[in-house]
């Protein structure tokens, strides 16, 4: 699925050069379900940008189903995103304006469908986490899981191979947590996702296939 | 997903929406107000200049006056001269009554042949000349010569009441009195061009050619309502009777005809004693792109004549018409880019700062797969939507701003510039005002309400503007919007 070889990445800052990744290389194949865990400014979220063509690296590449992400102009990336890859965010980052549904139905805009079908894979995306009852209602009036429900079903409802989820649990309770884990874990089961998760939960973590620790911009296989 | 999502932002974000459509509406209706009172002003002067020198008009052709010198008596003066036996004796008094035919003091007249030689150039579609003249009367009473002599009553038919002591002002002196009227002579051939060209028939009837070296008269409706005269009366003009046929008024309601009467020109010739004189020649160039060329033509041709076009003539309308048309065209005209730059730049400001504080909506979108073309176009939609908004306030605020001051219609008064002498001490006598003076005015003068055109073109334009502001500030919001790279949006998320 995922192919990262010497990956390095640098920001210019007034303080100097900050290295976030330094050389790394990693293979994630298709299906399988990876928890990215490390202490805070290790690098985990730009590791996550690189898997989901948000940033390109500064030296390096990522190779996704064939694809050269750190190659491709911004316009192929976008397209790219758009139909391969799902993003999950700690706090939700639902359209405030907008309806359940629509802010589902933002993540099937870029692929031209119409507007029947957009309405009716929506519909089905709140159905299967959970909030087929809630369909109009804003963000505003949801609870914090809920409205991670309706992230994870924005995330979903184009059909990804990859899911990347970034602290999906880092703003709710435990029993909440558990329920959102429990949705992730079932659709990564039932769809054959690849799902990578970020997070500095254990808990969370524990689930995984594969759990990877990444400090100093450096990544080490945790058992 | 654009229409649902543009819909969305707008109907939850009121408060923005609403500062920058209310910006934008007052600026709008601010820019039809100034455009719209100076189509209201320019339609005015055009009006002035239609009831003096009358439609179709392209040239006007004029003798300057010669300046005067102070001290020397003003030429054409009228004066009234009465014999011994003039006048009606009754009661110890004689009464006095004559008219007078003049062209205006210090009015220049010309030779008739200018016409000729007008008509005879090239690229001239019709030509017609004038006479304006000053009708002056003198009525008044004085004590009959002998009536007031001690014995000079004694010769009275007993029973017949004497004669008061005294004038008929009572203290032994004379009363008179003395009314004037412009006069305007012209061809009653009926061209095209000339001052009955703006007017329409009101009762009676138009001049006809038989019309020619007949003592007949045109009156301006408004003189004949103020002189109580209709058509079967008779004036005196010049001393002679006239028929009054028809009466006139401006097409332009609000304006007043260019003379109070009208008469052929040969009879103004003949009883001005004004023979083979004109004043006025009225050209009418063979199309728009040849008034120049008639102009230069014309000013060759007749070295020693004012020859002007309509817009020089524009630029000799004067009063409150003028003040207002400087009015509009220096501050209204600033106030409009000054409020629609405001108006622009607020757009602008709150569009940016909106896509700021959207930046994680932004970065969110892009991170799911949305082009920055689609993020671009999002934010530039809810901008010209916004403009829209705000254009369509503005229009009907603008609109109900004309209609406001078509109500009021604010009544400004023009005057057109006259050849008339200006020298120091020019025609008058000491002690007192020149005859003809009032009425010299009066027929360059006239009281116009100002209407405001609505046409399509001005609000085309408020549109037009409206779209542009919210084009404007979409851009900057789109560029802002699609310099975001998704990954520093989120990084805060992160």
């Amino acid at each position: 699925m995922y192919e990262l070889t010497n990956l390095t990445k640098t920001y210019e800052t007034k303080r100097g050069t900050v290295s976030a990744l330094n050389n790394v290389s990693l293979s994630i194949p298709t299906g399988q379900m990876v928890a990215i865990q490390g202490p805070t400014g290790g690098g985990k979220s730009t590791l996550l940008q690189m898997l989901g063509a948000l940033e390109r690296p500064t030296s390096g590449s990522v190779v996704l189903r064939d694809n050269l992400l750190s190659e491709m102009p911004d316009a192929r990336l976008a397209d790219i995103r758009a139909r391969t890859i799902g993003f999950v965010f700690q706090d939700f980052n639902l359209i405030p304006t907008l309806t359940a549904q629509e802010n589902v139905e933002t993540a099937l805009a870029p692929l031209g469908l119409s507007r029947e079908e957009r309405t009716r894979r929506a519909t089905e995306a709140l159905d299967t986490v959970g909030l087929s009852e809630r369909l109009t209602h804003h963000p505003a009036e949801l609870s914090g899981g809920q409205q991670q429900r309706v992230a994870i079903a924005r995330a979903l409802v184009k059909e990804p191979s990859a899911l990347l989820a970034d602290e999906p649990t880092g703003n709710l309770d435990e029993q909440t947590r558990d329920e959102i884990m429990d949705l992730l874990e079932g659709l990564w089961r039932d769809q054959g996702l690849t799902l990578i998760i970020v997070t500095h939960d254990s808990a969370v973590a524990k689930r995984a296939e594969r759990r990877l620790h990444l400090k100093h911009g450096s990544v080490s296989e945790k058992k | 997903m654009f229409g649902t999502y543009l819909y969305r932002e707008l109907s939850n974000r009121r408060k923005q929406t609403t500062i920058i459509a209310a910006g934008m509406a007052l600026a709008i209706a601010l820019v039809m107000i100034v455009s719209g009172v100076a189509a209201g002003v320019r339609d005015a002067q055009a009006s002035v200049l239609a009831s003096i020198y009358g439609v179709g008009s392209d040239i006007t052709v004029t003798q300057e006056p010669e300046q005067l010198v102070e001290g020397e008596p003003g030429q054409q003066q009228p004066r009234f001269q009465f014999g011994a036996d003039d006048g009606a004796a009754t009661d110890g008094t004689t009464e006095l009554a004559q008219s007078r035919l003049t062209s205006g003091a210090g009015s220049t007249t010309f030779d008739a042949d200018a016409l000729s030689t007008a008509a005879g150039l090239d690229n001239v579609a019709a030509a017609t000349a004038t006479l304006s003249l000053n009708n002056v009367s003198f009525t008044g009473e004085i004590p009959t010569r002998g009536a007031a002599e001690p014995g000079a009553a004694a010769g009275a038919e007993p029973g017949t009441e004497q004669a008061a002591p005294g004038g008929p002002d009572g203290a032994g002196g004379s009363a008179f009195s003395v009314e004037t009227f412009t006069v305007t002579g012209i061809d009653v051939a009926g061209e095209s061009v000339g001052p009955l060209t703006s007017v329409e028939l009101v009762d009676g009837r138009i001049f006809e050619t038989s019309d020619s070296n007949s003592n007949v008269v045109i009156l301006d409706s408004g003189y004949a309502a103020t002189s109580a005269l209709s058509v079967g009366d008779t004036v005196e003009i010049g001393g002679e009777d006239f028929d009054i046929i028809g009466t006139v008024t401006s097409t332009s309601s609000e304006a007043t005809t260019a003379s109070n009467t009208y008469i052929s020109l040969d009879t103004a010739q003949r009883v001005s004693g004004l023979d083979g004189q004109i004043s006025t020649i009225y050209v009418q160039a063979a199309s728009s792109t040849e008034i120049a060329s008639v102009q230069a033509s014309l000013q060759s041709s007749l070295p020693d004549a004012s020859v002007k076009t309509q817009e020089d003539l524009a630029s000799s309308v004067s009063g409150s018409l003028s003040t207002a048309s400087d009015l509009v065209g220096k501050l209204g005209t600033w106030l409009s880019v000054i409020v629609l730059a405001a108006a622009f730049l607020i757009s602008v400001l709150l569009t940016t700062s909106g896509v700021a504080r959207r930046t994680r909506e932004f970065g969110t979108l892009k991170a799911i797969g949305w082009s920055n073309g689609a993020v671009v176009r999002q934010v530039a939609g809810e901008s010209l939507v916004q403009g829209a908004i705000g254009g369509v306030m503005g229009v009907v605020a603008g609109l109900l701003g004309i209609l406001a001051i078509n109500l009021v219609a604010p009544v400004l008064s023009a005057s057109a510039a006259t050849t008339e002498a200006v020298g120091p001490g020019a025609g008058r006598g000491p002690g007192g005002g020149r005859f003809g003076d009032a009425a010299s005015t009066a027929a360059a003068t006239t009281d116009i309400a100002l209407q405001i055109p609505v046409t399509f073109g001005i609000i085309g334009v408020a549109v037009a503007l409206a779209i542009l502001g919210g084009l404007i500030a979409g851009a900057f919001g789109g560029w802002r919007a699609a310099k975001l790279r998704p990954a520093e949006a989120l990084r805060s998320v992160a």
